[in-house]
């Protein structure tokens, strides 16, 4: 346990220390809202609807920009195969990493997304729930996020690929928050769809760093 | 039983195994094809609804069903090669891949070619099949394109069975989330199958396609594999035995 919230510890230090990874993220998560917006030119009541959609598919896409940080500097400086080799158990580690990644980037997002929301024009109550969904569903993006980045970590331009590995995969979480905020603006009961996005979320949780340490165990071999 | 599975393990085996069975697979395999082929197109009759254009259904449904069991067998060869390091075990999921990715492609083409008449649109994003045959599609092209991206062939083989073990937890939470979000937005009234039961004469045909398609599967299988059994074997004796010295290099 103690090495678990060491990491923690360290990767959120070596965050605040780079201040341009940890607002790039957020930044290219406002920017994205903004060109939909600006491309899509569409009228109030009809920006309503797509809103969530906007707001969760840009999350999507910061989280996706800034997974390649999550092993790459410790890949680089050799402190990814210490703590492989290490006596700790890497799926702890991993899960460390995982929660850090999420407090750099997904609760950044999901304290911006609700402001934007508002700027799509949702109300102030279905902010409230997008603010829900979004707390709810970007650590799932970190954890499922993870695998990808272990299994392209070895490669130098990872990045295209990285993406055509974890999209299809982020689907059902789009699907869940999006839908739950959309439900509750129709106005009808969102019990069912949030519990899917928890369900999701303690699934990926415990299951996702197992995969990732033993693909992390491939690529650094 | 364990001796024969270990035996099937060692390439120069599976080799010679492989090549005595072929002849006889690619005979019954075309025999249940011209039969099944014979009873979709001829034999069955017209549906009272979708009259003839029902009969891409012969071709549609065996792709649809290959699609998933492809990517099923990956899965669990990707685990015998993750936990034994089988060699065998890790060409039979690769040379699976690309096969799995045309069935799924020649399922969401029949599907659409299937959709024009029926629904009067080429793609149907209400139809939950559908879109998450081609959620199906991408996994596969990122199975394929991951392996290619990393040098390293055996360890290339090992992330993609964790990568294909993550796909098969994942194609049921996908396949249910899709079908989730079309109970909120109405789906289309058509779906292909409402009649109660179908006709054994129509089912008939199927059921031969079906095993007809399996067949293809294992026998192109079979040949990738033998393929790359010889071209990882390349520097050892008996592939220059069984070749005669011209192995390409």
């Amino acid at each position: 346990m103690n090495v678990f919230i060491t990491i923690l510890k360290r990767d959120l230090i070596l965050a605040i220390r780079h201040r341009a990874e940890l607002l790039n993220p957020m930044l290219f998560f406002v920017l994205v809202i903004v060109l939909f917006q600006l491309g899509l030119r569409a009228k109030p009541e009809v920006l309503v609807d797509f809103a969530p959609a906007i707001v969760w598919i840009a999350a999507l896409l910061s989280a996706l920009l800034s997974l390649d940080h999550m092993f790459r500097s410790d890949m680089e400086d050799g402190a990814l195969e210490q703590m492989i080799i290490s006596t700790q158990a890497t799926s702890l580690l991993v899960l460390a990493k995982i929660i850090a990644h999420w407090i750099i980037t997904g609760l950044a997002v999901s304290l911006v997304g609700p402001l934007l929301g508002m700027m799509l024009g949702l109300s102030f109550d279905a902010t409230k729930i997008l603010f829900l969904t979004l707390l709810i569903g970007t650590p799932v993006l970190s954890a499922i996020g993870s695998i990808g980045v272990a299994l392209t970590v070895g490669l130098r331009r990872g990045g295209v690929i990285l993406s055509l590995l974890v999209l299809p995969l982020f689907v059902p979480v789009l699907i869940f928050a999006s839908q739950t905020v959309t439900t509750y603006i129709a106005g009808y009961p969102i019990a069912a769809s949030i519990s899917f996005l928890i369900a999701l979320l303690v699934l990926s949780l415990s299951l996702a760093p197992w995969a990732t340490a033993a693909a992390l165990r491939v690529s650094v071999s | 039983m364990y001796k024969w599975f270990h035996q099937l393990g060692s390439p120069p085996t599976f080799y010679r195994w492989s090549g005595r069975w072929l002849p006889w697979l690619s005979l019954v395999c075309f025999v249940l094809f011209v039969i099944g082929l014979y009873g979709g197109l001829v034999y069955a009759p017209a549906d009272y609804q979708q009259s003839d254009s029902f009969r891409i259904m012969y071709v549609h449904v065996p792709a649809a069903w290959m699609s998933m069991f492809v990517y099923m067998v990956m899965a669990i060869s990707g685990a015998i090669a993750i936990i034994w390091h089988m060699k065998l075990a890790e060409i039979v999921m690769l040379s699976s891949a690309p096969i799995g990715a045309s069935f799924t492609f020649l399922a969401l083409v029949t599907g659409s070619i299937w959709g024009k008449p029926m629904w009067g649109t080429w793609w149907e994003w209400g139809d939950a099949r559908l879109v998450s045959e081609l959620l199906l599609l991408f996994l596969y092209i990122g199975v394929i394109g991951l392996y290619s991206a990393i040098d390293d062939k055996r360890k290339a083989a090992q992330a993609v069975a964790i990568l294909s073990l993550v796909g098969i937890i994942n194609i049921p939470i996908i396949h249910y989330s899709v079908i989730w979000l079309n109970t909120l937005h109405q789906g289309p009234t058509v779906t292909k199958f409402d009649n109660p039961s179908i006709d054994t004469r129509m089912l008939i045909p199927l059921l031969i396609m079906a095993v007809a398609f399996k067949l293809f599967y294992g026998i192109v299988l079979l040949l990738r594999s033998r393929n790359e059994v010889l071209w990882r074997e390349r520097r050892s004796q008996w592939v220059k035995d069984t070749l005669g010295g011209n192995t390409g290099d």
